[in-house]
């Protein structure tokens, strides 16, 4: 399974991608994330605020209880920010 | 049309390719977000958008068909650009053709409206005080929620 960091995500975990396998417990993204910040420093940086942090899996938005099979590929970012002007005017 | 880009688009130009050889349009709505030097107060000096390529076209291009399914679209565009960029410059081009300036207009919003919500891009700033990550605002929520509903049936 792949797992990819973007925006202060990445900044924080120190990486953009890691390849891990996660037990077989392991069956949706909320589980994922839980076993992740047990993986090493990088990952709980990332992943300590869950309240800022979106996910997409197979590069679709998806909510936490979102089933994961072995090969996915799963993305964790903060809530975009495209579009025009350079963040908020206050 | 969707497209993801680091250089820079000339408004013009893809508006009139755009449009070019469909008489059929009578209404040609355009949205151009550029890099704007204010933010919360603090002078911009350069600002960096981040995205997921792959995701990006994607959601974009899911973005667009629901703009279709919603509007009697003849044709849209969206462009957007990533990389590093100087206050002033272009960010991003939305531009919807219809029969009918209704449903460009409305269309036009709609799109930039889910955008800035859905597809996966960030914003960087630097600032004198160093770089930091543009904050989501909640105002943009708001925007792109007002067009959750489908579509009235009477605005058949």
């Amino acid at each position: 399974m792949k797992v990819l960091y973007f925006a202060w995500l990445r900044t924080r975990a120190g990486l953009s991608e890691a390849e891990v396998s996660p037990p077989p417990g392991v069956t949706d993204v909320a589980g994922l994330i839980e076993w992740l910040k047990g993986q090493g420093e990088g990952h709980a940086a990332a992943l300590g605020e869950p309240r800022l942090v979106r996910v997409a899996v197979n590069q679709v938005h998806v909510g936490p209880d979102h089933p994961l099979k072995p090969g996915d590929e799963v993305a964790f970012f903060p809530p975009v920010t495209g579009g025009g002007a350079a963040g908020g005017g206050r | 049309m969707i497209r993801v880009q680091r250089q820079d688009f000339d408004v013009g130009a893809e508006l009139a390719a755009l449009t070019r050889d469909n008489p059929g349009i009578g209404g040609l709505c355009a949205f151009v977000g550029l890099v704007r030097d204010l933010s919360g107060g603090e002078r911009i000096q350069a600002m960096t958008l981040e995205h997921y390529p792959g995701m990006t076209e994607r959601e974009l291009a899911r973005i667009e068909a629901e703009a279709a399914a919603r509007w009697p679209l003849a044709a849209s565009l969206i462009v957007h650009r990533y990389g590093r960029l100087d206050p002033g410059e272009r960010i991003v081009l939305v531009a919807t053709a219809a029969p009918h300036r209704q449903a460009a207009f409305e269309s036009c919003q709609f799109l930039i409206d889910w955008l800035k919500t859905k597809a996966p891009f960030w914003k960087q700033e630097e600032t004198a005080d160093g770089a930091r990550w543009v904050e989501a605002r909640a105002e943009d929520d708001q925007a792109a929620d007002r067009w959750q509903d489908p579509r009235p049936e009477a605005a058949e």
